[in-house]
């Protein structure tokens, strides 16, 4: 389902090695990744609900509308590969498997969240599970990423990095130099622009010349590959491709992935950039969730009974990591001096006692 | 001990670091295949090999980012601005990347990533070419910032950086590269954070970094000459500051001049003379004086260039004010 004016490039002709196919998945596998696009919904209105009750402050940017990307995308990764990604990063965070509990504890700012408390919503991260942030400057991450693949090919380790950014950060340099540097240096890195139209408030129409935006894998002889964000199948099809060049040739691509959120560029944001008519138009012609259900349906892998309870389920998830949050303790004013450094291991530490 | 310069100096603090571990790598503009802008990286290329020294292209903000990318990955990249004039269009990467990333995951990853290059002005290089900058890094809470001033402590302090788990901005200043000193063969470390006495003294206390210590030591002569005896400080490491043998010696002299060729406003001089006021107040027979680069943008011709850096005469005239 490329879109239509994406031209499809390869680095080479044909690959030395014919890559290997696309792993079907079993029916309970498919169920799987319904479950995944189900819980973050629900978890992600559980927060936006906690939000309204002040329980979560700061920026809190969500992700609901744009499940299939995350879900479809990084089912197709080893659990060892890197992930890295912009502000909007809980759906990320819980498709690589981070718990709902860590999660949300960090938007509430407490002790057992993610990041002890520290980052935020725009700063989930989670070393063990390969998730590198959770980044809040607009296409800052994409360096970031270029640099994890170049050590992952520098070591030979044979994993690949994907790193998320929306629309709007294709406008930003740092986003061009990294496009740059992994195509001269070959890094197996993917590059997804999450394409849900709006950079904050502005149309892309009104912030991007030069459609569509995976033109830009042209200008420096990338693959470029375009996928449909509200097909969960889709979106692992194309992924798979691109993954395959990174991890067989060591080439990085660039795919496009139009998707489409519902709600506000983050809780702050009343919408008046867009109609009412205008997303409730899009949820009714191609709501992700519903889609892939009634897709299953009709392959008979997943029956009405059987949704309900992963709807049960997600929501009593979601619940529970509310209660989770709500019952951790906030950190110790003293850990606010934590962190900071890492201890010398190879010369003597150096710097006198924070506060002295 | 082999007399050599400060850019021998630093070469061989690289060969001998990238020898001993190989996840260290270098990499940044020229430094490569065109040996180094100012041959600091000379034939690290032909020794190591071109996985482990990169010509990047003009992207700043792209390989200074890839090499954080890197270091979270457990690298130990080396990456060098020709000048530390460029590192602005990497502050991002810098400031929010390797500056914050370890805090904001709750101190899951360590970032022993090592920036580096010249700075510095006085060379005719007009304004966008001659900034100072470790007053701006030294704003970065998680950030180590180091100035050697002779090539010995270049090289032990380079060595030192390079093995920390922890984000450096080591500023080199150009005007240094070819001055000569001796330097210890082989593994020997300088201590980050440790001032140095380079020269004692007893009634005025000269503190300075870099090629404003070699200034301060120009204006100790001009003092001497005048029968005062004057202790220059070279604080080799501007985060931490070492601030025991700061006030040691403002202890010992009572009167203080502070050297900087960045400019004035909240300077890492500011600091200093924030530091001594506080702790050692009762000890101060003087207001602190400052000498810094004047709070112009770095002019081209010669003579107002010259006026614009802080110079052995305006540090003599300085330290005969706290006199009296």
């Amino acid at each position: 389902m490329a879109s239509s004016g994406a031209k499809k490039v390869r680095s080479k002709e044909k690959p030395g090695n014919s890559p290997a196919m696309l792993p079907t998945l079993t029916p309970s596998e498919r169920v799987d990744l319904l479950r995944k696009m189900v819980l973050i919904r629900r978890f992600e209105q559980k927060a936006a609900q906690a939000f309204m009750q002040a329980k979560i402050r700061g920026f809190c940017h969500l992700y609901i509308g744009q499940e299939a990307v995350a879900v479809g995308s990084i089912s197709t990764l080893h659990p060892t590969d890197a992930v890295i990604t912009a502000y909007r990063d809980h759906g990320h965070a819980l498709a690589r498997g981070m718990s709902s509990r860590e999660c949300m504890a960090e938007l509430f700012g407490k002790i057992t969240g993610c990041s002890r408390g520290k980052g935020g919503s725009m700063h989930f991260f989670s070393k063990e599970k390969h998730f590198h942030g959770g980044h809040g400057i607009v296409g800052g991450q994409t360096p970031l990423a270029a640099g994890i693949a170049f050590a992952q090919k520098y070591n030979g380790t044979g994993e690949v990095t994907v790193c998320y950014l929306g629309d709007g950060a294709v406008n930003q340099g740092a986003f061009h130099e990294a496009l740059n540097l992994a195509a001269l240096w070959k890094l197996p890195v993917i590059y997804v622009i999450e394409n849900n139209e709006y950079s904050m408030g502005t149309h892309q129409s009104r912030s991007s010349a030069g459609y569509p935006l995976v033109k830009r894998a042209d200008g420096y002889d990338m693959a470029g590959i375009t996928a449909n964000g509200n097909d969960v199948d889709d979106v692992r099809e194309k992924m798979w491709d691109a993954v395959q060049l990174a991890r067989t040739e060591s080439l990085p691509s660039l795919v496009e992935i139009k998707t489409y959120r519902y709600r506000g560029h983050s809780m702050s944001d009343p919408g008046n950039y867009r109609t009412k008519e205008e997303i409730a138009e899009r949820k009714k012609e191609s709501e992700p969730i519903s889609m892939f259900k009634e897709r299953l349906y009709k392959e008979k892998v997943l029956t009405e009974k059987e949704y309900e309870e992963i709807e049960r389920q997600s929501v009593a998830e979601a619940e529970d990591a509310i209660a989770f949050a709500e019952a951790s303790a906030e950190p110790e004013v003293a850990t606010v001096f934590e962190d900071i450094h890492a201890p010398e291991d190879q010369i003597a530490e150096f710097r006198p006692p924070i506060g002295s | 001990m082999a007399v050599i310069t400060m850019r021998e100096a630093l070469n061989q603090a690289l060969s001998e670091e990238m020898e001993r571990d190989g996840r260290v790598i270098l990499m940044g503009e020229e430094v490569a295949e065109y040996q180094g802008a100012y041959k600091v990286s000379s034939g690290l290329l032909q020794k190591f090999g071109a996985k482990r020294v990169l010509d990047t292209p003009i992207s700043e903000s792209g390989f200074a980012g890839l090499g954080v990318g890197a270091a979270m990955q457990g690298l130990r990249p080396v990456v060098e601005f020709m000048t530390w004039s460029f590192s602005m269009v990497a502050y991002d990467q810098i400031v929010n990347n390797a500056g914050a990333i370890r805090y904001m995951s709750g101190g899951q990853y360590s970032i022993p990533i090592v920036f580096r290059g010249s700075s510095g002005a006085g060379l005719q290089v007009g304004a966008t070419h001659s900034h100072t900058p470790e007053n701006w890094y030294a704003n970065v809470p998680a950030m180590t910032v180091i100035t050697p001033a002779f090539p010995d402590d270049a090289k032990g302090l380079l060595k030192s950086a390079i093995r920390s788990n922890n984000p450096v901005c080591f500023i080199e200043n150009e005007k240094l590269y070819g001055f000569k000193g001796e330097v210890p063969e082989g593994d020997v470390l300088t201590t980050i954070g440790q001032a140095r006495i380079c020269r004692e003294g007893s009634q005025v206390t000269l503190i300075a970094n870099s090629a404003s210590t070699h200034v301060a030591l120009a204006s100790a002569e001009q003092l001497a000459a005048d029968g005062i005896s004057a202790e220059v400080v070279d604080l080799r490491t501007i985060k931490p500051l070492d601030i025991p043998t700061i006030l040691a010696s403002v202890v010992k002299t009572s009167r203080v001049v502070i050297v900087e060729e960045n400019k004035p406003f909240a300077g890492w001089g500011a600091q200093v003379a924030y530091e001594i006021q506080h702790r050692a107040f009762d000890s101060l027979d003087a207001p602190i004086e400052r000498v810094t680069g004047l709070d112009v943008p770095q002019p081209y011709a010669r003579v107002l260039e010259q006026a614009v850096m802080p110079s052995a005469e305006r540090v003599t005239e300085a330290a005969k004010k706290t006199l009296g």
